[in-house]
């Protein structure tokens, strides 16, 4: 709360338009046994802004996470025409390089903070594994780095937490340690994937908050994955919403979530019970997500679509630019008519 | 004691109910010690009514769930259904009045047999309790599957095949496969994406209409809550801090534990890149905090809430809370 003041509020895309792009992702292609789980995604990240992926289950938002640490599972093939960080291609960078990058160029949060932590190793020592591992610095100087990194993050008494194993921790102290962890080596880019999904809503807050103070004191760039819309909404600057391994929609946090141009974006929204407000019936997306051996042949979204012409079980849509850099792969913006093609 | 409705027919009365569970010992020869899960929970149920639980991890809303049912046994306290004492039925008495009370559990994976098909699982409750024969069995498996909107031909096939969402469905019609009068649904929805989540909702709101049933409803989630539950009750380590009608637990909540865990959720009209935080974790239910349990997190606490425990008072009519100083100048009520 106390650093509001120094928060962006959405205009880092602006901002930064000029500068190199921090992360740029060009036509990624995920695929597991012939089936592509993300197939073409092109997006840029400029330094210091906060993306947010969001999508539904099997939508491919992880896996785009992992292709860009390129930490796939081994039967994963991965392909694109450009992944550059810091204009360092990663793609061709060796094994050896990469294992520099991850950790010290691009730190990364996951959803469970049991699972991510190693429950035989103290806090202490993941922590100085980290720092020893990319930063040239004695034990001693490690240890107090790692103190230094938990107090950031507001865990109580950081001296004596080093020393404890995770499982002395709560769900939240332990959510804070992975965020310790992840950015002591102050990376240029934070993936943090579903950080808050496993925390109870008081706890969600305190972390959002605290990564969004760390945010403005270190100016890292941020991809946040989740698939709930009220946190994505509250805490990026620009999102991108996928749907079986595309991206429909493309835009400002606050254009999405008040003028949603794609209907899969509209129907998200409406299936969402408000806090704020009674609402007696729910709008629904009809059906269910095709599996990904067995799409549409035209727009993906076209059998649960409720504005779907016949056009749109055979063409698949482009991501245009419907104005202001607010992208969507719908038809409906262009009138039903194929950009290009004659009116 | 707590609804004061006028023309109130209660189909759940719980009173009292109370749960320890045994942690471990302190040494071989030491006091086991003892965990109040759930302490001194009262309220009811209305028929046709859902009540909303809401609470974060630990708070004691599945376990108050499962005592509901007798699914576990409760130290103490009583729960009526029906006009029947649900705790001092005999096993036997006990199995015919499961019948009339189902649950429906979070994870569709964990609760459905992976080697029986969606037919057997559905029709299972029937052949458990002996209702019907083997052909108005299968007339009632083709009549629940496409209530819950599934086609005959799921029938056939195993848990595996389905989504989520479909696992869901499958679980509905195997607790409506008894013709309940009253509902359990925990976390029943939150396994699910949105979109499915709503038309699970949905579902269960159209059930609800027609067969005239009764939810107890328990979920983290305010959105879920606030949509589906007439009246909401809010747990905090074991206990209900405030139990209320659906609107005004929602636009003028007295309990500064349900102001926050209100103004917790994010949205971007709630202003973009603020969140608003209460200090702390929720304490161990193993060491509860003196007094008022919710004392060492509320941003308005005075020397007397770490001391006195405060007892749930109506505040409005049908609207209870247990808070010293809801209604005071510190925490005005209606708080909007």
């Amino acid at each position: 709360m106390q650093a509001s003041d120094v928060r962006n509020t959405g205009d880092a895309a602006e901002n930064s338009a000029i500068s190199e792009p921090l992360l740029e992702v060009e036509d990624l292609r995920v695929s597991f046994n012939g089936a592509n789980v993300v197939d073409g995604l092109s997006f840029t990240l400029s330094a210091g802004e906060i993306l947010g992926i969001v999508g539904e289950s099997g939508s491919g938002k992880s896996m785009t996470a992992l292709s860009v640490m390129r930490l796939l599972p081994q039967n994963g093939l991965l392909s694109a025409k450009r992944l550059k960080l810091n204009g360092e291609d990663l793609l061709s960078a060796s094994d050896g390089r990469l294992e520099e990058l991850r950790g010290a160029s691009i730190g990364m949060i996951f959803q469970e903070p049991m699972t991510a932590l190693n429950p035989v190793l103290t806090i202490g020592g993941q922590i100085m594994e980290t720092v020893r591992r990319h930063m040239n610095v004695s034990r001693r100087e490690a240890r107090e780095r790692g103190i230094e990194a938990l107090r950031r993050v507001g865990i109580p008494s950081p001296e004596q937490r080093m020393d404890d194993y995770p499982h002395r921790l709560s769900g939240g102290m332990r959510q804070r340690v992975m965020i310790a962890m992840a950015l002591i080596c102050r990376p240029k880019l934070l993936i943090a994937d579903e950080p808050t999904t496993a925390l109870d809503v008081t706890v969600q807050a305190q972390i959002l908050d605290l990564m969004l103070d760390l945010q403005a004191e270190y100016k890292m760039g941020i991809i946040l994955i989740s698939h709930d819309l009220g946190v994505v909404s509250a805490f990026t600057d620009r999102v991108l919403i996928m749907y079986v391994g595309q991206v429909l929609e493309d835009a400002r946090a606050d254009a999405v979530f008040t003028h949603p141009l794609h209907p899969y974006t509209e129907g998200l929204l409406a299936s969402i019970p408000p806090v704020d407000r009674d609402q007696e019936h729910l709008q629904t997306i009809r059906g269910t997500v095709p599996p990904v051996f067995d799409l549409p042949p035209g727009c993906r979204f076209e059998p649960r679509c409720g504005y779907a012409r016949p056009i749109c079980a055979t063409a698949v849509p482009d991501l245009i630019d419907c104005g202001g850099g607010h992208r969507a792969a719908c038809i409906r913006n262009t009138g039903y008519q194929f950009p290009g093609v004659g009116q | 004691m707590i609804s004061s409705h006028p023309q109130s027919d209660p189909i759940l009365v719980v009173d009292r109910l109370r749960k320890d569970f045994t942690a471990g010992k302190s040494g071989f020869f030491g006091e086991s010690h003892s965990i109040r899960a759930v302490d001194d929970v009262s309220f009811t149920i209305d028929r046709g009514e859902t009540l909303g639980l809401v609470g974060e991890s630990g708070c004691g809303k599945t376990t108050t769930g499962r005592l509901v049912l007798r699914l576990l046994g409760a130290t103490a306290g009583s729960v009526q259904f029906d006009g029947k004492d649900v705790l001092s039925l005999e096993a036997s008495e006990m199995r015919a009045m499961r019948r009339h009370m189902q649950i429906i559990f979070q994870d569709p994976f964990g609760a459905l047999n992976p080697r029986m098909t969606a037919g057997e699982l559905i029709v299972e409750p029937l052949v458990i309790h002996g209702v019907d024969d083997h052909v108005a069995r299968e007339r009632k498996l083709r009549r629940l599957l496409d209530r819950v909107g599934l086609a005959s031909f799921h029938a056939g096939r195993y848990p595996h095949e389905f989504s989520g969402g479909q696992r869901q469905r499958i679980c509905i019609a195997r607790a409506l496969a008894l013709e309940p009068a009253f509902i359990v649904c925990d976390e029943a929805v939150s396994a699910l994406d949105v979109s499915v989540q709503a038309q699970i909702l949905n579902l269960l709101q159209e059930l609800k209409r027609e067969l005239g049933l009764t939810y107890l409803f328990i979920s983290h989630d305010l959105g879920v809550v606030r949509h589906i539950s007439d009246r909401v009750a809010v747990m905090y380590l074991g206990q209900i801090v405030e139990l209320a009608p659906r609107g005004p637990l929602f636009q003028s909540p007295a309990h500064p534990y349900t102001q926050a865990l209100l103004r917790s959720v994010p949205s971007a009209a709630k202003g973009r890149k603020s969140f608003f935080t209460i200090m702390g974790d929720v304490p161990s239910a193993a060491n509860p905090p003196s007094g008022c349990r919710f004392h060492t997190r509320c941003p308005i606490a005075i020397a007397r809430c770490s001391t006195e425990p405060p007892t749930l008072r109506e505040l409005a009519p049908g609207h209870t809370v247990s808070c010293h100083l809801a209604g005071s100048p510190a925490n005005p009520f209606p708080s909007v």
